[in-house]
């Protein structure tokens, strides 16, 4: 041998090709930026095609990007990585266009009223009504509907509250038999009632009783619709709470009734109180019993138990139905207002159930 | 002021199904009796028996008379209420109420049976944390909520919630079986010193246990697989582990089976 180097041995095995292709556990994977290219060129696509075949509405637009978008990814996922990413891709794209399909309106609705809303939304729309204010003037307020309103639906609690309380109670802690099977049943029934057929109910007794039209009979056919939907999220709610506490309590020599008061109710009192707001939330809406057992108003009247009153849904519809400019600015002012009502409550409620968690601190 | 506990022909059912079938023994007052036997043998059906917390679970009924010094728990016109303060129990997972302040939860016996004064229940929480021997643990914060502390520290105070009332007789469901070693010596020992104030039942799986903390044991089985439990034999500690009398006993203690 004579080279000069210091390997003496020659290496005869033969050489491998430069790159082995690794059966390993790495394999090719789109960039992350892809879902967000495959965007860009199916609306480019989907847009072009619209305008080609003279479709101006932007909703065929949508949704033909849509498709297309999901039709691009599957394909580019299918030919760059495997299949089962492209599934997952497909999985994923579906979920997020049913998101945006259920959200957009939402956001619209939500802009729309916000937009609409505030041109007319001040201290003194809050603060005064509708009497002696002509359809097309651009004065009058909503405070004869809001007095409404918080006074129906106050009413309607203070009644549905303690009797859903204590109708899950029951349910949960004491029936057994044949009468709880009956209370179940009916309370199922009642969810499913229409607001406007309790509202004939109670019409029905106030003309065989020939009572007139005030808040009250209108809180009463609330108090109809409200009760079954807090009975059935109380009684989820007592149903969650374990039943080791109940046994410890009861171990301890606490008789049954106080168990329930002092231990079972504190520890479900978070979920018990939203549901109750969002009873609350369902019915501050209703419009069809007002309108036939309250008879509305254009004036201020704080006696629930005497006289017509107005409520923030039937204020809505009556102004819609007045049908001047100046009417719709009130009226989706207070749609404002009544969103607003129910966001607050929503909000409480949440600040409530966090609250009175049972608490996890060391 | 411990009581003595005589068993006559106890049969307990749930709905139809004959879950122990009778059983008659005798607990000493100021002893520690430990319960074992296989699973599902009806161990802690007999010792909810004792505290009339079987009627709780739905379908549950008891034959046969259990006697409290002489008193019969399952007479006519007993209230089970009553009965529970008198028997206390410790389950097996510690379940501290979850809205409550430790303080509140060792009072809570003593709160809802109608002791109300702030310095009557202080002196009542602090002796019986110190007999749940976790008063020096929890002392700066009695104001934190229950579930924050440890689980031999929540089993501590669930002891302590038990004994703050003054029970004549502590049951015990296997009261180590969710802790470590560390915590359930310490249990132990607690047990050790509460024999002195109380008539002690525990239930437990672990015979090591059985052997180092009661005075007497007592086995039970199912007589036949589907058959309801026994009490196949009961004596004192050291001789059930030695020389028992019967073979099924010997069996289940060498391990051939359970």
């Amino acid at each position: 041998m004579t080279h000069a180097t210091t390997t003496d041995i020659q290496d005869d095995r033969p050489r491998t090709s430069p790159e082995p292709r690794k059966a390993g556990l790495s394999s090719r994977s789109l960039p992350r930026w892809s879902p967000l290219g495959f965007a860009v060129v199916a609306i480019a696509l989907g847009v072009g095609i619209s305008l080609a075949a003279g479709w101006h509405s932007r909703v065929q637009w949508g949704l033909i990007s849509a498709l297309l978008f999901m039709a691009i990814s599957y394909v580019t996922t299918t030919v760059v990585e495997n299949q089962r990413q492209a599934k997952d891709r497909l999985a994923t794209s579906i979920v997020w266009v049913c998101f945006l399909v259920a959200v957009v309106p939402l956001a619209s609705l939500l802009w729309t009223t916000v937009s609409r809303g505030v041109e007319r939304l001040d201290g003194y729309f809050l603060t005064h009504s509708m009497a002696g204010v002509l359809g097309p003037e651009h004065s009058g307020g909503v405070y004869h509907a809001l007095i409404g309103t918080l006074e129906q639906v106050g009413i309607a609690t203070v009644i549905s509250a303690p009797l859903g309380l204590l109708t899950a109670v029951y349910l949960v802690e004491y029936g057994k038999g044949s009468l709880a099977r009956a209370v179940t049943f009916f309370v199922d029934v009642m969810t499913g009632i229409p607001s406007i057929v309790a509202g004939l109910f109670i019409l029905s007794i106030m003309l065989i009783a020939e009572l007139e039209p005030s808040g009250l009979m209108g809180a009463l056919a609330l108090t109809i619709l409200m009760i079954p939907v807090v009975v059935r999220s109380t009684e989820e709610m007592l149903k969650l709470v374990p039943n080791e506490l109940r046994e410890a309590s009861l171990a301890l020599g606490i008789p049954k009734w106080r168990t329930i008061l002092k231990v079972v109710l504190p520890t479900a009192i978070g979920g018990i109180t939203t549901g109750v707001m969002l009873a609350i939330a369902r019915i501050a809406g209703e419009t069809a019993p007002i309108m036939l057992l309250v008879f509305g108003s254009q004036l201020i009247n704080t006696n629930p138990f005497e006289g017509a009153q107005s409520s923030l849904p039937f204020y809505i519809y009556e102004q819609y139905k007045v049908g001047e400019v100046a009417s719709y600015d009130r009226a989706w002012a207070a749609a404002l207002v009544l969103i607003a009502f129910v966001m607050i409550l929503n909000l409480v409620a949440r600040g409530i159930a966090r609250w009175k968690a049972p608490k996890t601190g060391r | 002021m411990a009581k003595r506990i005589d068993v006559g022909g106890l049969t307990a059912y749930y709905g139809s199904h004959k879950a122990i079938e009778d059983i008659s023994m005798t607990v000493e007052p100021r002893s520690v009796t430990a319960f074992i036997g296989p699973s599902g043998c009806g161990k802690s059906t007999f010792l909810r028996t004792l505290n009339r917390m079987h009627e709780v679970t739905p379908g549950g009924r008891v034959e046969g008379k259990v006697l409290l010094d002489d008193e019969n728990l399952y007479g006519s016109g007993v209230d089970p209420v009553t009965v529970r303060r008198t028997v206390g129990m410790v389950f097996q997972r510690p379940n501290p109420f979850p809205t409550m302040s430790i303080f509140d939860n060792v009072a809570a016996g003593l709160r809802l049976n109608g002791t109300y004064r702030k310095n009557q229940l202080s002196d009542i929480v602090e002796k019986s944390l110190k007999g749940a021997n976790l008063w020096n643990e929890v002392k700066d914060r009695l104001n934190k909520p229950g579930s924050g502390l440890s689980g031999g520290q929540q089993q501590r105070l669930c002891i302590a919630r038990a004994i703050a009332v003054e029970p004549d007789v502590l049951l015990m469901d296997e009261p180590c079986s969710a802790l470590d070693p560390i915590s359930t010596l310490a249990i132990e020992d607690l047990i050790g010193e509460l024999k002195e104030r109380f008539t002690i039942v525990i239930v437990t799986h672990n015979m090591q246990q059985a052997a180092r903390v009661s005075d007497r044991t007592a086995f039970f089985n199912l007589s036949a697989v589907g058959k309801p439990g026994r009490l196949i034999e009961i004596d004192e500690t050291e001789r059930i582990f030695s020389n028992p009398s019967v073979q099924a006993t010997e069996d289940y203690i060498s391990g051939r089976f359970g």
